[in-house]
């Protein structure tokens, strides 16, 4: 009894500097997250706009913002475009990450020039997703540079826009989604992987397993913490879409607002300060990422238990 | 203990929010004298040059102050992309009245496009309570006052400016296809819409695009409208513009004109040979300094251009100078507005040392008369004098305050049916929930 006491004094005295040490989080979490949060939360529930100078609310109005909200059918397609966009991406990016993440990790392959090439695949997350999107834009114009390639090598007869049709506005964001994200997931698959332990492989090579049986049986089982953690941050990022198409599109989400993702609607209620029916979004948009993230963290940990 | 303290936080948050919400309240007291500095707010450089070159004792300080005898004058300059402009004008403005004496906003400078929504306001100040009266300003283009008139009839500001537009189109087009590039005869082919239509399909013949894109002569139908855009919180559709999308899609699905924003690369190919478009629509800043006269190769540059009055009248672009309500150097401001948008002698020495188009009708008149001046962009012509005709005619009484807004997304809803994605119906549905999202209080 006598030398227990001593010891908790001890305890509680590390447990105040852990405290200590989570201050700062927890204040910056406080007044950039949760307040934020909460009045975002609050905000939606009342009519709250400015009409040039003229401010109206806020007034207290319930539940009618959710009810504008869902009264028509756009926020459900919007989320339609969000979601194709991300999937378009997603998907080559997730098979070519894995792909190159294997090829790196894979000691038997022993590839030269491995850092510059991851060096270069991540170099297209650096540029700023506008300064992409303006690059993109130049270079797919009417009489941008793809467009008097196509036509010298006789593929086209004249300038196709696309920017103005449906499949090839979302197809050049997906696209540019892929190219920015690749390099990213490449590295963080590749950790996964090298987190392996390598005696496995050696034992299936043992056993006379091909590398298509190595990868699908040993390394994707594996590395499935890792594919779930890409896969939510990856679809978190998707549903949050915003400045690739904002600036390759100018802000409208033409053509016919089939590139429009959430994000995107949501901002334009920001032009008239439309804090009411943006807030209402916000909330509507948390809620729907908290239950595609659950979907996908119950689905991919399903055969684990 | 957590859960109180979790309580404590939301109600802080929520009292918060709440006090933040209902701070303002429009209307910002009179104005004053005897204030140290001039806050100016605008989105370029262009009125301060104005006020450097022709204001007698301005002095530059550096490339954001100036000093005019012992006031320093303080230039707030945002460039107005996405809306910046007037959103940092208008968190200024609602601070007004609480804000320092030396921080009040002086003036203001606005475009016609959303000028009521200053103007309509108690924020800028009557000319008149200025001191300046309808004498000084008799010798400016009534649709200028038009413009910065409110709902009243009460005047609000002032421009130097005339913006009145021509047809600019391009000679050799017209030699080869009508066999002259006489402005005459010329103005006989696009004298009004109808054969304005026959003419394009003329030009499309020998592989030339009538005007560059639709959204050209966006302008000259929007601005002979006979509805405003908005009536009783009902968005209307003029038939004038209608006519525009008819018109338009007739042309851009005969392959006539394309669907280019304005300012893009694609649209300003025209101004060059290989671009191959007949005509832009334009004022004389446009024609000065828009068509690429400074490139080698371009028409501009070798003075290709000319001009006619074309189908209808319009004008596009102008800066209007607003005094802020509240400003505690009235006597300055008001001098200001005198001596750059009224003086005879300063507003001639614009025109010969900048090309602008001045809001004085004698300068102008003088000018347009002096067969010495000419346009190297227009190949020698002195088109001043059809300037002038057009600014008396430009008749503006059918403004809003939510013409930005609606011009900007009519243009940009309609281009999804000239290209094909919409049609007509489903575009003017986008226009209407695209104009609703900014002005949540419309309906249609």
């Amino acid at each position: 009894m006598k030398s227990a006491k001593p010891k908790r004094g001890k305890v509680v005295s590390y447990n105040k500097w852990g405290y200590i040490f989570l201050i700062p989080f927890v204040v910056v979490y406080l007044v950039f997250q949760l307040i934020p949060m909460v009045t975002t939360i609050y905000n939606s529930f009342f009519e709250n706009y400015r009409s040039g100078l003229i401010q109206v609310g806020p007034t207290f109005i319930g539940l009618d913002n959710f009810i504008k909200i869902f009264s028509n059918a756009d926020i459900w397609i919007y989320a339609k475009n969000t979601l194709i966009m991300w999937v378009l991406g997603f998907v080559p990016q997730i098979i070519v990450s894995l792909l190159l993440g294997s090829w790196f990790s894979n000691p038997s392959l022993r590839l030269k020039g491995q850092r510059f090439f991851k060096t270069v695949i991540y170099l297209p997350n650096l540029i700023m997703a506008s300064a992409f999107a303006m690059l993109f834009f130049t270079l797919f114009s009417d009489g941008g540079p793809i467009n008097s390639i196509l036509i010298q090598m006789g593929i086209l007869d004249t300038p196709f826009s696309f920017l103005s049709n449906v499949w090839s506005t979302r197809i050049l964001v997906a696209f540019m989604n892929f190219i920015m994200w690749f390099g990213n997931t490449t590295i963080l698959l590749m950790a996964g992987m090298m987190g392996i332990d390598t005696a496995l492989f050696e034992a299936a090579e043992v056993d006379g397993a091909t590398s298509t049986q190595v990868f699908f049986k040993i390394t994707l089982p594996l590395l499935r913490p890792i594919l779930v953690y890409v896969m939510i941050t990856s679809l978190i990022g998707g549903l949050q879409m915003f400045d690739v198409p904002q600036i390759l599109t100018n802000g409208t989400g033409d053509p016919v607002r089939s590139s429009m993702t959430l994000i995107m609607y949501l901002n334009k209620h920001l032009y008239s300060k439309n804090f009411g029916m943006a807030g209402a979004l916000s909330v509507i948009l948390f809620i729907i990422t908290g239950a595609l993230s659950l979907l996908v963290y119950n689905f991919s940990n399903k055969k684990e238990k | 203990m957590k859960k109180k303290v979790l309580s404590a936080l939301l109600v802080t948050a929520m009292v918060a929010s709440m006090l933040v919400g209902c701070g303002d309240k429009a209307a910002s007291g009179k104005a004053t004298d005897g204030g140290k500095v001039l806050n100016v707010y605008c989105w370029n450089d262009e009125f301060q040059r104005r006020v450097k070159d022709h204001y007698p004792d301005y002095q530059e300080v550096d490339a954001t102050t100036g000093k005019i005898g012992d006031v320093t004058v303080k230039w707030n300059i945002t460039a107005d992309q996405d809306n910046a402009y007037q959103n940092n004008l208008d968190a200024a403005l609602l601070k007004q009245k609480d804000a320092a004496a030396d921080d009040k906003i002086d003036i203001f400078l606005i475009e016609a496009d959303y000028a009521l929504k200053y103007v309509d306001t108690d924020y800028a100040l009557s000319v008149k309570d200025l001191g300046i009266t309808d004498e000084n300003l008799a010798n400016q283009y009534q649709y200028t006052k038009d413009i910065v008139t409110d709902s009243k009839g009460v005047l609000k500001g002032v421009s130097w400016q005339g913006c009145p537009g021509v047809l600019i189109y391009n000679r050799d087009i017209a030699k080869d296809v009508f066999g002259t590039d006489d402005p005459a005869e010329v103005q006989k082919k696009v004298a009004d819409w109808d054969t304005f239509k026959a003419t394009a399909a003329e030009l499309q013949a020998k592989g030339y695009y009538a005007m560059s894109s639709v959204n050209d002569s966006y302008r000259v139908y929007s601005n002979n409208v006979s509805t405003k855009w908005v009536v009783d919180n009902k968005i209307v559709i003029d038939e004038n513009l209608m006519k525009w999308v008819e018109d338009s899609k007739a042309m851009v699905d005969a392959g006539q004109t394309n669907t280019y924003e304005l300012w893009g690369d694609d649209w300003s190919k025209g101004f060059y040979p290989e671009g191959k478009v007949f005509c832009y629509f334009g004022p004389a800043w446009f024609v000065d300094f828009s068509m690429a006269a400074d490139k080698d190769g371009s028409i501009a540059n070798a003075g290709g251009w000319a001009a006619t009055e074309g189908p209808q009248g319009f004008f596009w672009g102008g800066t209007w100078v607003c005094a802020a309500s509240g400003t505690d150097n009235a006597a300055l401001v008001k001098d200001i507005m005198l001596k750059l948008t009224t003086d005879e002698a300063i507003m001639t020495d614009i025109v010969k040392a900048d090309n602008d188009f001045v809001n004085n009708k004698p300068a102008m008149n003088a000018m347009a008369a002096d067969t010495s001046y000419s346009s190297k962009v227009l190949g020698g012509q002195n088109p001043l004098a059809m300037y002038c005709a057009g600014a008396e005619k430009i008749d503006l009484s059918n403004l809003s305050k939510y013409d930005q807004a609606c011009n900007e997304e009519f243009q940009h809803a309609m281009k999804n049916y000239f290209d094909g994605n919409a049609t007509l119906d489903q575009a003017l549905d986008l226009f209407y929930k695209a104009v609703e999202e900014k002005h949540p209080e419309l309906s249609h």
